[in-house]
């Protein structure tokens, strides 16, 4: 960002009160950065009427001395699986390219409601299927980092965590499945939050796997994530699978005044595994050691079930999605083939055939497979016991066994790779290799955070990965400031 | 030679004990199996998942929240008093209401199933294992018999929209204002055996549901509907392929729909045949079921834990302090149901069971009932039942009678008359009254003309005296004479049948 402009929420509302500086100014500057870094392709979209009538409004808060709101004037960028009515909102599909909401996400219309500006709305992988930005019919998202070395962004978030690392917003919003938030802030340098489920209404979020998904945030500090944390947080009646009590606003204490006395740190040895390259390790231990000399007690511990985590979580992924896919049918909403009108079958077949990638085809067919009534006890109902047995291994950790307070563990296995190293591999396998130490959380539901640590060899962001039982975002984000404030992560 | 003789009686012997054994009681030969699947429209000013509105005149599309045409992201939320209702009916069936269900998605494609899933009950219902005790009059006999039914399982789910297919456009239209109207299924054990029983089940089940405001039970609206599972097999063998009957429009459709179905099976198993496992539509035009055409593909639903509604739990416990529905206060605050109403008239008005099954059933009978022993209690109840009962036309006679007034076959004068016969017989058909009675209207010219001459002819005098033209309160009174005769609508013929030519 230019230098005037401060890189934070707090600072930013801070000159917006003393008049320093303008949120319509700000917007437009905002806009500028995306259409300068066009080629990053993170923000597929921009929303400039909102962007422009927001900011105007906030701008006159500011001006007649109001009392602000949380987010007054802040630009942000919203993944483009979230509903915004009126603006196009296509999961990065061709089934939903035509598709134009009616209706606003909650986590939207709070972020509204406490004054923040969209700008713009960001890129993913087809339905958030993917860990790497890549498959969408946008095209892929760059790296800020590195810029012309072709490394890849992460996904499924890809968009929002390179908009908000490059400059255009000071938050993003994406939706965390199995990483699909940590993963991409982990590889581009930016604080990447996704709290416990049910935490954060998931209405108008369009479903990967509805028992998972989780609304997540996406930003450059610890305590721009609490702001929006705070903002969008709490039960929704349009969910109902919100957790049913008032949400208290959450607040961090400065990193300087935090103590570890009381924090107990968990490292779960099956998190180093097999492809853990040498610097993530390195960083990894290096923060483990900063904890424990500043105070905090390590242990080491065991969450036994954690390597068949992946294969449950592509089993309940893959049916969750052959599921909630059977509404794109062409009837209601989104594309429709105009190729075919022998029969509603081959309306259909035609239909989606035409709009869905091989990715979401792929994941349709194995989907269906294991909810057939002959496979049903074998593959799905064996995979929610495995997932109950993850769960389960949290809670040991967390209350019976060792009762740390956090986990500590690496957010993703290596740093950005390469895209034409990416692309070797097919979606399967990606996932598989990118979410490894990011996808148990949603199994379990439990709050995780990636933190930026330093830049690798390669001149790339390697993170670390936090994990607490649910409901402890408090002690979670408290820790993970001090770990933030400690390493001063100097983004470019 | 005697000896082929005596071969011969006693085979002719043998054969005709044999075939008295197997004649005789030929009813014994098959025994029929008949289960009930009941969907109930749930009373409800609001969708089972969504907060559009209900109402059933309205013009295509207008009920369709965002949630009802499954529009990405959008999630359903369950409305509260569908649970209420289908508990309070749970409890009428005395069911094991369960502290926690769970809802599943159901999947498969149809064009007016806009998530390509519906949400219903399959593994975790709302309630299980009821009964349904009801009274089952065979017409001929002289009481009703006492039968009942066991309920497997009673579970909540979404209706589907409609699809209107329009084959000369090559098109099909849809209509979601039912798409997500909540249902309660009903599916009962294979405990019937005939058509009758079949029809008492549902005749009671929709006293049930009256009475607890519960479902409008108006099968001609789809209201509620009954499937119903068929299947044959001789006495002390294994159950037989079933099939099943969908589209029946009425309680006595159930009773000719069983029954013909069955019939129709024995006679393919008598003609050595197989019996398909089929689905059939009932149709009541031709009284026959017919295979559908679609839906013979096995379907597999692949049923799957619908992950947006967390597990439904009930405060089953009658825990005060508890946010659930609480089932208890429910069961406690139950209005009187029919078996109860039957057995309190019976003890308290000393009636018979069959009179207080007919008082109950009859729609509005037990209304007038109890305003005349209010008015008039010296009145012995039996003899006002008995009135009642006796002197009640049936619903389907009456609109006989409208119908016959409606086509000309009687005129307004002739309907008065033909009333008080059927009050007097209120079994019979009005028409069958009329024709005895000879109290159809006269619709032939030639038959007509002959009348009025008749009665001219016997009023030669006055004709006579007026000379040629008639005057007019003379015409008036020979016109009422012949009316009388002919009826009001063959005014007409009497005016053609000038009274200036008639003189002569």
């Amino acid at each position: 960002m230019a230098k005037s402009i401060p890189s934070t929420i707090e600072k930013l509302l801070h000159k917006y009160k003393i008049r320093e500086l303008d949120p319509c100014d700000v917007t437009n500057h905002c806009i500028d950065v995306v259409s300068r870094q066009k080629k990053l392709n993170a923000i597929i979209r921009l929303t400039p009427e909102i962007a422009r009538s927001k900011s105007k409004e906030s701008s006159e808060r500011f001006r007649n001395g109001e009392v602000i709101k949380k987010l007054d004037g802040v630009p942000i960028a919203i993944k483009d699986n979230f509903c915004v009515k009126g603006e196009p909102t296509s999961c990065a599909s061709r089934m939903l390219e035509n598709f134009c909401p009616t209706y606003d996400a909650t986590v939207y219309a709070r972020l509204m409601a406490h004054g923040a500006v969209l700008i713009g709305k960001t890129n993913l992988d087809e339905f958030a299927m993917g860990s790497g930005t890549v498959d969408s019919i946008f095209g892929h998202t760059r790296n800020c980092y590195n810029e012309n070395g072709g490394y890849i962004s992460g996904g499924s978030s890809g968009g929002s965590a390179v908009a908000v690392a490059s400059g255009s917003c000071f938050a993003g919003i994406g939706s965390d499945t199995g990483g699909s938030v940590r993963n991409p802030a982990s590889y581009c340098g930016v604080v990447g939050f996704k709290p416990t489920y049910g935490l954060v209404s998931r209405h108008g979020l369009i479903p990967l796997v509805n028992s998972m998904d989780t609304p997540s945030i996406l930003t450059r500090t610890i305590d721009d994530c609490v702001t929006v944390l705070n903002a969008i947080a709490g039960p929704d009646n349009k969910d109902s699978t919100t957790i049913n009590r008032p949400f208290v606003d959450i607040s961090v204490p400065n990193g300087d005044e935090i103590s570890l006395k009381n924090v107990k740190v968990g490292i779960p040895r099956e998190y180093h595994c097999e492809g853990l390259s040498k610097e993530s390790l390195e960083t990894w231990m290096k923060i483990a050691d900063l904890l424990e000399e500043n105070g905090a007690q390590v242990v080491d511990v065991s969450l036994p079930n954690t390597a068949s985590s992946i294969f449950v979580y592509t089993i309940l992924n893959q049916c969750e999605v052959a599921s909630n896919m059977a509404r794109y049918d062409g009837i209601e909403f989104g594309h429709r083939s105009h190729d075919e009108d022998s029969s509603t079958e081959q309306l259909y077949a035609r239909t989606r055939q035409e709009g869905f990638n091989s990715v979401v085809k792929n994941r349709i067919l194995s989907g269906n497979y294991y909810l057939l009534r002959r496979n049903y006890q074998t593959y799905f109902e064996k995979a929610l016991k495995v997932r109950r047995l993850i769960s389960n291994d949290f809670q040991n950790v967390f209350f019976r066994n060792e009762r740390v307070s956090v986990l500590l563990t690496p957010t993703t296995l290596t740093d950005a790779p390469k895209l034409e190293e990416f692309v070797k591999r097919n979606n399967r396998d990606q996932c598989a290799l990118q979410d490894f130490c990011t996808q148990p959380a949603n199994m379990a539901g439990v709050p995780a955070i990636s933190i930026p640590i330093k830049l690798s060899s390669n001149g790339l962001p390697l993170s670390v990965q936090l994990m607490g039982p649910s409901l402890s975002e408090q002690s979670l984000l408290t820790v993970a400031k001090w770990i933030e404030n400690t390493v001063n992560f100097r983004p470019v | 030679m005697y000896m082929k003789l005596i071969q011969r009686i006693v085979n002719f012997r043998l054969y005709r004990n044999f075939a008295t054994v197997i004649s005789a009681p030929k009813k014994s030969k098959w025994d029929s199996v008949v289960g009930l699947e009941i969907h109930a429209q749930i009373a409800s000013n609001s969708k089972l998942f969504s907060g559009a509105a209900i109402n059933f005149g309205a013009p295509p599309n207008v009920c369709v929240s965002d949630f009802d045409a499954a529009l990405p992201g959008t999630l359903p939320v369950l409305n509260e008093q569908c649970v209420t209702s289908g508990i309070q009916v749970a409890l009428a069936l005395a069911c094991t209401i369960h502290e926690v269900s769970m809802f599943d998605r159901k999947h498969y494609f149809y064009a007016d199933l806009p998530a390509g899933y519906q949400i219903t009950q399959q593994r975790a219902p709302l309630a299980s294992n009821g009964k349904l005790g009801f009274y089952v009059d065979v017409p001929g006999a002289k009481k009703p018999y006492q039968k009942a039914s066991k309920l497997h399982q009673l579970q909540l789910e979404q209706d589907s929209g409609k699809s209107l297919h329009d084959p000369y456009e090559k098109r099909s239209l849809i209509d979601l204002n039912r798409a997500g109207v909540p249902l309660m299924e009903l599916v009962f054990e294979p405990d019937l055996t005939n058509g009758e029983e079949a029809a008492a089940l549902v005749k009671e089940l929709i006293l049930i549901l009256l009475a607890l405001d519960a479902c409008s039970c108006r099968m001609d609206k789809g209201a509620l509907r009954v499937d119903a599972n068929i299947s044959i097999n001789k006495p002390g063998e294994p159950l037989g392929v079933r099939t099943e009957v969908k589209n029946i429009g009425s309680v006595r459709g159930v009773a000719n729909a069983v029954d013909y179905e069955i019939k129709r099976q024995i006679d393919i198993k008598e003609r050595g045949g197989q019996i398909q496992n089929e689905t059939r539509s009932w149709d009541a035009i031709t009284n026959k079921t017919v295979a559908m055409r679609d839906k013979e593909v096995l379907q597999d639903y692949r049923f799957m834990p619908e992950p947006n509604l967390p597990p439904l739990r009930l405060n089953v416990a009658d825990d005060q302090t508890s946010a659930l529905i609480n089932v208890e206060r429910l069961r406690k605050t139950l209005p009187e149901l029919p078996e109860q109403l039957r057995n309190n008239l019976v003890t308290q008005y000393a009636l018979r069971l069959e009179t207080a099954i007919i008082l109950v059933n009859q729609s509005g009978l037990l209304q007038i009932f109890i305003k005349a022993l209010e008015k008039h209690p010296s009145i012995p109840p039996m003899k006002v039942a008995n009135f009642l009962i006796n002197h009640k036309i049936s619903d389907a006679n009456l609109v006989d009678l409208i119908a016959m007034l409606n086509n000309g076959t009687i005129n307004y004068y002739l309907s008065t008359l033909l009333l008080q016969e059927m009050f007097d017989n209120p079994s019979e058909n009005p028409k069958d009254i009329a024709h005895k009675k000879d109290l159809l209207q006269i619709m032939d010219p030639v038959a007509v003309e002959a009348i009025c001459k008749d009665v001219l002819g016997k009023n030669g005098d006055i004709v006579r005296k007026s000379d040629v033209k008639l005057s007019a309160p003379i015409f008036t009174h020979f016109n009422s004479m012949a009316v009388t005769k002919l009826g009001s609508t063959t005014a007409v013929l009497v005016k053609k049948f000038s009274p200036g030519n008639a003189s002569r």
